[in-house]
């Protein structure tokens, strides 16, 4: 009897300790829902353990990366150099050429009032330092936070396309969430200024594409290749950023609408260097207003 | 002293766990699906050492997970916590020679993983494609994770089973 006693006592023990867990886990849930209870003390944690470490474990495996590269014979490279000065002094031509024109254009943006450019937001480059651990969410961390100007909300871009949304900002590192696990991300085709609703989705983008919705069945016709980019009435995103190219479209059974698929500009998988814009939409909308 | 020292190694593999998870392995995904190593690690406690020590490892690992991957604080510490808890429960049944029921039970904890995601992030949300994910995310992670089980459960027996070596050595000196 004496032997079971306290087993018995542990067994009760560890049940009140799920209990209490649970309490608190439903509760802070609850919290997270309605309020930003990750902000303070909580961040600091995480910015101060794991995230240094999971930096140095990625220059580790840039460095690996760097050093098998360098292996690659330097006939490859000394050709690719070649092919590389001609194709330089083809661009220089064109370069003279556009910049004319672009003298020309930021004329006529200037008598039209027209908005800025995506090429003229600035932008922070920034480093994936470690990436979601489920295979369930595209989320991942960025080695720039509120130290380097990062703020919620921002953009963020990989080569030409739209990667995300930051959502969450630390001192050293920030959050950022994918455009597959956004939904209803406001889109508009490029070249006719049509209005869609773009989502991702987990199911499609193991296929490749994510899809569009709501697209008005007019007589604008829109090609397989045409792009579509963030349109100018999304609420977090700014307005002609490209989200990427369609490759699928139809005319829903309402005859009201058109929907279909989009190939990304940017391939998730794949992701080292992004750059964020460090102009947020709502930095735009209150400087609308003060003007 | 003895407890200070396991806990300590338990928390160094915690976070060891979660860095490899969150950094190397996306390199070696297999048809874009990755182990998932946190739940080996909590499981593993779960049933060599009773759920408090379960309890303990899952509290930590969801609360990692939480803090930098979560929208919702609790989610995944919540989550864990249970596989812990559920996994103390086998730990009458449990010999350390025996390979099949740390398999049954790790396969087991990570289809309560992959459900309880699915159930809170998609299926509330009025996404119901469950068929489509148990075949293409849930069943793949969860052989990819039982391949992994194979060599890391090795790793966490052999160094649990030294602390626990000390542990009595330590008890027998004050007896």
């Amino acid at each position: 009897m004496k032997t079971n006693k306290p087993n018995k006592q542990k067994k009760f023990e560890s049940k009140y300790w799920l209990l209490a867990i649970a309490v608190i886990c439903v509760v802070c849930m609850g919290a997270s829902f309605f309020a930003d209870i990750k902000s303070g003390p909580l961040r600091v944690i995480a910015d101060y353990t794991v995230i240094p470490m999971q930096k140095g474990i990625n220059m580790i495996g840039t460095w690996i990366g760097d050093v098998g590269e360098n292996f690659a014979t330097l006939k490859e490279v000394q050709k690719e150099n070649e092919k590389l000065k001609e194709q330089n002094e083809t661009l220089k031509m064109e370069n003279s050429q556009l910049q004319q024109k672009s003298v020309e254009l930021d004329r006529f943006y200037e008598l039209y009032k027209m908005d800025q450019n995506t090429s003229d937001y600035p932008k922070v480059g920034a480093r994936v330092i470690a990436n979601n651990g489920s295979n369930w969410f595209t989320s991942f961390i960025i080695d720039k936070g509120s130290e380097d100007g990062i703020r919620e909300d921002m953009n963020v871009l990989s080569g030409s396309g739209l990667v995300g949304i930051v959502t969450e900002v630390r001192k050293h590192s920030s959050t950022v969430r994918s455009i597959i696990d956004e939904v209803n991300v406001s889109a508009m085709v490029m070249t006719t200024f049509d209005q869609c609703i773009v989502s991702g989705d987990l199911k499609l983008i193991n296929d490749g594409v994510i899809k569009f919705e709501q697209l008005p069945n007019n007589d604008n016709e829109v090609a397989v290749g045409e792009q579509i980019v963030t349109s100018n009435i999304s609420s977090k995103y700014l307005q002609g950023l490209l989200i990427g190219y369609v490759s699928d479209v139809k005319v829903d059974s309402n005859n009201l609408t058109r929907s279909g698929y989009i190939i990304p500009a940017v391939d998730f998988k794949k992701l080292q260097e992004v750059m964020v814009i460090t102009t947020t939409k709502q930095d735009l909308i209150d400087n609308g207003n003060q003007q | 002293m003895q407890t200070v020292k396991r806990k300590a190694i338990e928390v160094i593999m915690i976070i060891l766990f979660f860095l490899l998870e969150t950094t190397v392995f996306q390199y070696l995904e297999i048809a874009s699906i990755k182990p998932n190593l946190l739940v080996i690690l909590t499981a593993s406690f779960g049933f060599m050492r009773g759920k408090n020590e379960g309890m303990f490892v899952g509290f930590l690992s969801g609360f990692l997970l939480d803090l930098c991957f979560s929208r919702y604080i609790g989610f995944y510490t919540l989550l864990y916590s249970v596989i812990g808890y559920v996994n103390g429960f086998f730990k009458r049944l449990y010999y350390s020679d025996d390979m099949k029921l740390p398999l049954l039970l790790i396969s087991g904890s990570e289809l309560i993983y992959g459900l309880w995601v699915y159930v809170f992030q998609f299926m509330l949300q009025s996404d119901f494609h469950f068929l489509y994910y148990l075949g293409h995310i849930i069943m793949p992670e969860l052989v990819y994770t039982i391949l992994v089980t194979l060599i890391l459960y090795q790793i966490i027996l052999r160094i649990n089973r030294r602390l626990e070596d000390e542990e009595k050595r330590s008890a027998s000196k004050f007896v």
